[in-house]
């Protein structure tokens, strides 16, 4: 029956023909790019021989001036038009990052903020790209070729605009990409498959901006992730603030200009680096106004200040735990990953939940990128039978609103991917032509808490009485994360079909072209299943209506009777061939035909249940 | 390649057609379908490649979601079956059942109030326990008794039971967190 059957012509690469691959973690503070190069994986170093590279770029009026560390070296000077710590804006709105201290100036878009710079207004996206570009170029000059694709990491704890982002900042860099794979993640597959771990791990991910957490079972070659959480707005950088808040207050200021702010910052950074192997330091600078500050900063201090941001990390990983049903005595190893893993009372309060000494035996700061380096082989074709299996999950719930700016949870949290899930819906005006579907992510039960993802429109529903119409709405989450949601009406002949890509801050145009879009390609795997869908139904009515007849025959005469019978047979007639829609046409037709049995039938049973009560009785 | 979506949950995993069932043997063979469906073993295929494993692989975690979860096994076994577990329409509950719940919900919000966890946690195991009873009452009713419409009471029953089962998680949920 509904048998797809697909063959292709070789698609496969032609045997030892080695296909380039990287792996790319494009983190907050710095990003990597790593490959797979006879049987090793390494991390691919610029031509100085350094492999980390700062996420920063500089904007000059003529454009791009710099990415890595000469961009690093420009922001004290140039403060406003060096953009560090980018992926804390991706598919973020203003309101999202709230009050953190950046030179920046920020424009206000619809979805995603954008930034004023010397080169011009930059969204996220666009910077994200030229740090990409610069790996890219990186990784070809070093591999003697062009990349056949890449795996782009992402925080766990991403939601779907912060995907949708990386991944098109990856397709504006001109690399097509593989996968974009869990940071948390990665980090498993290169610890997993360098240790042969078995059993069941944690993945502690403190890094530049964002934390993760990720509780996964290892079994020989296949590693499941059983739950995920995390903070994507908590990392390295917000104790930086806390030491740059905590100076401005020793020195009796206040405001500071972008430039002063950057300085502070980053002698704040420089500071919390020292007190990992210290147990004091200095912080020193000179202010644009001459003013000097010299302060003494003690690890006690520090680890005062920053108490409550380490507690923050461990409730996400205790709800990770629990959603994983399992408790902390039962996980084998804790993975630390990300460079802010190396602060010394990180390292503690993840030691006193677990009540075990965490693994720090990969540099934290390359797991990341050796791990989607790994995935980037396999998926680029490289890899033979013998290659492992990655079931990764969906971090947050998706839904719908419903009456009441209430959240209805379509896809929970912690599901398998890739998943799809329909719920259906109706309309509640007589002739309701038109619905509107608004589309959620997060966990909380008010549509204010939640993040939209989208809103569209359903047009074209045939005019019904209300509650006649069936609205099925199909929410599909592919093996990037990444949701795709598609309406139809059910009960009618007609169907009306599209497909949204939810994303941030989509025009009316771009909407439009995503629509034509997705109907081309809707098209073709609809057939199969409207096929199958369309003969399940009409064989329900069929049996209905045999059934029907058998009991109740005697209410219909002999014309009557011709007339279904021969629907009837023309109806299994249209089973048997694969036109879907003519399997619907003749299963209305059958409706029409046994209307009047139906109505015979309701006032027979209405006059069965009647018999032998008496009025009174009723 | 070749999938059959017309395959019945069952048949997808290869196991018989029971509400019994062995969880060892359902995981080896959603990790053996995994392997061969996954998307990322279509990564550098075609297009057609591509979507076909993406709808495959989606449809091998539905039936895995679905067969794992005692009550979404009971109720796709009598859905295979043509019976309607009717958990929207019908509400006609027995009314010791329904005490019970009260009693149940009143527990849950106590140890709400007085924010409890040990106590919550407690509750939790006891409901818990009562489930797996029920459960077991299922598999007598689908698999030897045959009697559908008693399991289609157990259904709307436990369906109950994993709301409160929720609502316990969340008030832990929200007294922890």
């Amino acid at each position: 029956m509904a048998l797809l059957q697909i063959s292709e012509p070789g698609m496969s690469a032609a045997p030892h023909q080695h296909r380039l691959a990287v792996g790319i973690d494009l983190g907050t503070t710095n990003s990597l790019v790593a490959t797979v190069r006879s049987g090793s994986t390494a991390c691919l170093p610029d031509s100085e021989g350094r492999t980390l590279l700062p996420s920063v770029v500089h904007y000059s009026a003529s454009g791009v001036d710099a990415v890595g560390h000469k961009a690093q070296a420009r922001q004290n000077a140039d403060p406003a038009n060096t953009i560090v710590s980018v992926k804390r804006f991706m598919g973020r709105g203003l309101k999202d990052i709230g009050d953190l201290a950046t030179p920046y100036r920020f424009v206000e878009e619809p979805g995603m903020l954008k930034l004023h710079t010397a080169a011009g207004i930059k969204s996220p996206v666009e910077v994200s790209a030229d740090i990409l570009r610069t790996l890219k170029d990186r990784a070809e000059a070093s591999l003697g070729g062009e990349l056949v694709g890449a795996v782009i990491t992402v925080p766990a704890y991403f939601d779907d605009a912060q995907r949708q982002a990386t991944k098109d900042a990856a397709k504006l860099a001109g690399l097509n990409v593989l996968r974009l794979l869990n940071e948390p993640t990665a980090a498993a597959i290169a610890y997993g498959l360098d240790n042969g771990a078995e059993g069941t791990y944690v993945i502690y991910d403190l890094g530049g901006g964002t934390f993760d957490v990720s509780v996964l079972e290892l079994t020989r070659g296949v590693f499941e992730v059983k739950a995920t959480s995390g903070d994507s707005q908590l990392g390295g950088d917000d104790f930086d603030h806390r030491i740059h808040c905590w100076v401005l207050e020793q020195a009796g200021l206040s405001q500071l200009n972008a430039h002063d702010t950057r300085l502070l910052l980053t002698r704040a950074r420089e500071a919390k680096e020292a007190l990992t192997d210290h147990d004091v330091t200095h912080i020193a600078a000179t202010l644009s106004d001459g003013q000097a500050i010299d302060v003494e900063f003690t690890v006690a201090q520090f680890q005062q200040l920053t108490a409550h941001l380490v507690q923050k990390t461990l409730t996400p990983v205790k709800k990770a735990l629990r959603d994983a049903k399992i408790t902390a005595a039962d996980v084998n190893g804790v993975v630390l990953v990300g460079g802010a893993t190396r602060m010394p009372h990180v390292r503690q309060a993840v030691e006193t939940l677990f009540g075990q000494t965490p693994l720090t035996n990969l540099d934290p700061d390359k797991v990341v990128a050796l791990g989607a380096a790994m995935q980037a082989d396999v998926l680029a074709g490289n890899k033979g039978e013998d290659d492992w299996l990655l079931l990764d999950v969906i971090p947050l719930s998706l839904g719908l609103e419903t009456m009441g700016d209430l959240v209805e949870k379509v896809i929970p949290r912690n599901s398998t991917i890739p998943t799809a899930r329909a719920q259906e819906f109706t309309t509640f005006k007589d002739g309701q032509t038109a619905m509107a579907i608004h589309v959620l992510q997060g966990e909380r039960e008010m549509v204010r808490d939640c993040r939209s993802l989208a809103r569209f429109e359903l047009r074209g529903i045939p005019p019904m009485v209300a509650g006649a119409a069936r609205i099925r709405v199909t929410f599909q989450v592919d093996a990037d994360g990444l949701l795709s949601v598609s309406a139809r009406e059910m009960s009618s002949g007609i169907e009306a079909s599209i497909a949204v890509k939810p994303s941030y801050g989509l025009g009316d145009d771009e909407i439009g072209r995503m629509l034509i879009d997705s109907m081309k390609h809707a098209n073709d795997d609809m057939t199969q299943r409207k096929l199958a869908e369309a003969r399940v139904d009409a064989l329900s009515l069929l049996q209905a209506t045999q059934n029907a007849l058998a009991l109740d025959g005697d209410l219909v005469d002999a014309e009557e009777r011709a007339v279904i019978d021969a629907v009837l047979a023309n109806l299994q007639q249209k089973m048997a061939a694969d036109d879907a829609d003519a399997i619907r046409i003749t299963a209305e037709k059958l409706n029409e035909v046994t209307a009047t049995f139906a109505a015979r039938r309701m006032d027979a049973a209405v006059k069965r249940g009647l018999a032998g009560h008496k009025i009174g009785d009723l | 390649m070749t999938f059959d979506f017309a395959q019945n949950h069952f048949e997808l995993f290869q196991l018989p057609i029971l509400f019994a069932l062995d969880n060892k043997q359902l995981d080896a063979q959603y990790r053996a379908l995994q392997a061969e469906w996954h998307p990322d073993r279509f990564a550098s295929g075609s297009d057609a490649e591509r979507r076909l494993s993406l709808q495959a692989s989606t449809q091998v975690n539905e039936a895995w979601q679905t067969l794992r979860s005692p009550v979404a096994r009971a109720r796709y076994l009598l859905a295979l079956q043509g019976v309607d577990t009717q958990e929207e329409t019908n509400t006609a509950m027995p009314m010791d059942f329904l005490m019970n719940q009260m009693i149940w919900r009143e527990h849950i919000a106590e140890g709400k109030a007085s924010q409890n966890v040990e106590r919550l946690e407690e509750l939790n195991s006891e409901l818990r326990e009562e489930m797996g009873a029920l459960e077991s009452e299922l598999a007598q009713q689908l698999d030897v008794a045959q009697d559908f419409a008693a399991a289609a009471l157990s259904v709307r029953k436990l369906r109950f039971m994993e709301k409160l089962d929720q609502e316990i998680g969340d008030a832990i949920e929200s007294v922890l967190f």
